[in-house]
């Protein structure tokens, strides 16, 4: 209850709404993202920022004058923009000759720069580009990363992580099967990084899961790494921190196997085996004469103990 | 109809369901791992099938990748419960299993406030009340506290005169003050818990409140603002025998302005210039006995430690003329400093500056 915290009272409801928005909570909001265009951005730059807008909406904001800064030298405007706009996400294009066509992916923690990957962008085909149908904004995306390549460096791990933070949306319990409609595919192929978004069909098949056919929808880009501007560890693990209300609760007497097998542990009392209620075999029930053989075999036996004793 | 064998039937079943799931199924060398709360699936299968001559071929071969993957995530998806929602069928997903850094930190848990201890301490529940009250006076529901409420005292027109009051009294006015009173102490109350939630010290406390770990200074301090605390401010309070009047605030030293008396200018500086020209040396009186004296008990404090050593030593008592104070006085006089003419600068102050 950050607002209990101000020294100045929020005076309308709105105001107070407005705060509690952004103050941090144990479930976080969907994450926004901010679009701004370098002092010397170009056409082809405008239009990715453009079409990322559009597959980010209703959870991005798109900038519309350009601004001069060099996010790589100095981060204090973007950490102002962040805090203006309350966007933790943010994507900044320029272009110069040394770095052409270049994209800075990036997302923040608590207002300050946490990881910012510089792409360059080779091959771009526009949303408007492709005659075809689009799928409807807001709608959620499946994501792939296909090729080894995302697991064998750090650089290319926290892109991938990176490029799943900026694309996910929002996290729901359920989903209808038939709105899935689209999917953004992530290859790496020698030291290059394949982006392509396509559009679901599904077909009949023999059974019920659909057969799926793709369509080329949205952008598609072909991207390079140049620099990146990775957080420290220990920022990363701060970060990474999950509050104990959300940890799973363990429960006692539930324990797991490597296979997958769920072991349980049941307590028991001490059973008197001999009063134990069997499964009652009437083959193997005893006869009247063979229970009359045994009795006198015992009372011979109590006998000898005796005399023993 | 011919007799089948069983193996025959069996795999003549198990022929036609491959076939329905031809359609769907992929074969992929490493499985892919599958995030469904994300919806997301890592393929790690390294792309050798794309590395090919022809670059037309690229997309036509990106596109077949992705289509297989994709199956397979729609596989997975597809296996997840589902349930109807409004004539829709809905699955239900996990949660997601990757996990992604937060946007802000996270929430610090904060004290209770006075109020929620006491609450708590006791037992109290807070109570399920109406948000609107019947008013009398203007015959309709009105709200219980803010804007345009019920029973606002400071709103009536007509106040009668309690009986001691006194007549010429303002009672309006005395109603708009108690209000703002409670106002200014509602304020003042959540001030000090926002300043307890912070550990921060409030300034008006001035760093005083008793933890039984308080140093010497924060003691006398706090001693001398309870000494002035008093209705004539610290005038009549008694002191301890010893005790020194405490040391007011405001200058300790007293400066001369720069241009002000010429002629005591003058004085003072021939003065000066006499003294350090004459040959003869300056003696204070005070200092020199205060300096003798000292060096007087030091001598006969190590004589006594001598005796007494040795007198241990060697189980004699200690010999005659234990040296007590009332040995002869020693040149010069004591504690009346020197004769009075010779004063000194420094004035008349008795006994010198006694060592401790």
């Amino acid at each position: 209850m950050a607002e209990l915290d101000r020294v100045i009272k929020p005076k309308t409801k709105r105001t107070k709404r407005f705060l509690e928005k952004r103050e941090p909570k144990l479930n976080e909001n969907v994450k926004n993202a901010m679009l701004i265009r370098g002092g010397n951005a170009n056409a082809t730059i405008t239009q990715v920022l453009r079409d990322m807008y559009a597959l980010k909406k209703p959870y991005s904001v798109l900038y519309k004058k350009k601004n001069i800064t060099r996010p790589f030298e100095d981060q204090t405007s973007l950490e102002f923009f962040s805090k203006k706009s309350d966007c933790s996400l943010f994507m900044f294009g320029s272009h110069n000759k040394k770095r052409p066509n270049n994209l800075i992916v990036g997302r923040m923690y608590d207002y300050h720069v946490l990881d910012m990957i510089e792409l360059g962008i080779e091959k771009f085909v526009s949303l408007k580009d492709i005659k075809n149908s689009k799928c409807p904004e807001g709608t959620k995306p499946m994501l792939i990363f296909a090729g080894d390549a995302f697991d064998v460096s750090e650089d290319y791990r926290r892109l991938k992580s990176l490029l799943t933070d900026f694309f996910r949306g929002p996290t729901v319990p359920n989903i209808r099967l038939a709105g899935l409609e689209y999917v953004l595919h992530f290859t790496a192929l020698d030291g290059k990084i394949y982006f392509r978004t396509y559009k679901l069909l599904l077909k009949k098949s023999g059974c019920r899961t659909p057969r799926i056919e793709l369509e080329e929808m949205g952008p598609s880009l072909d991207l390079i790494m140049r620099r990146t501007y990775l957080a420290s560890d220990d920022l990363y693990k701060l970060s990474m921190k999950l509050p104990k209300a959300l940890k799973p609760k363990k429960k006692k007497n539930i324990s797991h196997d490597t296979f997958g097998t769920t072991f349980g542990r049941i307590h028991m009392q001490k059973q008197d085996l001999s009063k134990l209620q069997t499964r009652k075999m009437k083959g193997l029930k005893k006869r009247p004469t063979e229970k009359l053989i045994d009795n006198q075999e015992n009372g011979s036996e109590k006998n000898k103990r005796r005399k023993i004793d | 109809m011919e007799p089948r064998s069983v193996e025959e039937v069996l795999a003549r079943a198990e022929q036609a369901e491959a076939e329905k799931l031809r359609l769907i199924t992929v074969h992929k060398d490493l499985e892919l791992e599958f995030d469904l709360g994300n919806l997301l699936a890592i393929d790690r299968n390294p792309p050798t099938g794309l590395r090919q001559r022809n670059k037309s071929e690229l997309e036509t071969r990106l596109l077949g990748l992705a289509r297989d993957n994709v199956q397979l995530l729609i596989n997975q998806l597809w296996q997840l419960p589902t349930e109807r929602v409004e004539e829709a069928v809905v699955a239900k997903l996990p949660e997601p299993s990757l996990r992604l850094p937060r946007e802000k930190p996270l929430p610090k848990p904060r004290p209770l406030t006075r109020w929620q201890q006491f609450a708590q301490l006791k037992g109290i529940r807070p109570r399920k009340k109406t948000s609107l009250v019947w008013d009398e006076t203007s015959k309709q529901w009105r709200r219980r506290w803010g804007y345009q409420r019920a029973r606002d005292d400071t709103k009536e027109w007509l106040i009668e005169v309690p009986g001691g009051a006194d007549p010429n009294e303002d009672q309006f006015a005395k109603r708009l003050q108690a209000k703002k009173e409670r106002v200014a102490k509602n304020e003042l109350n959540r001030l000090r818990n926002i300043a307890r939630a912070h550990k921060v010290q409030l300034p008006s406390q001035g760093g005083m409140h008793p933890t039984g770990y308080q140093s010497r200074d924060e003691l006398g301090k706090a001693m001398q603002v309870a000494k002035l605390s008093t209705a004539s401010v610290g005038r009549f309070q008694e002191r301890l025998p010893k005790e020194k009047p405490p040391r007011g605030p405001g200058k300790k030293r007293q400066f001369q302005p720069n241009i002000g008396d010429f002629a005591t200018e003058k004085k003072n500086q021939l003065e000066l210039i006499r003294v350090m020209n004459s040959k003869k040396p300056r003696m204070d009186v005070t200092k020199a006995t205060n300096k003798q004296m000292r060096e007087e008990d030091r001598e006969e404090a190590a004589k006594k430690r001598k005796i007494a050593k040795g007198g241990k030593r060697k189980g004699r008592p200690p010999g005659p003329g234990a040296k007590g104070k009332g040995g002869p006085p020693g040149p010069g006089s004591k504690r009346k400093g020197g004769p009075p003419g010779l004063g000194g600068k420094k004035g008349q102050r008795q006994g010198g500056k006694r060592r401790k």
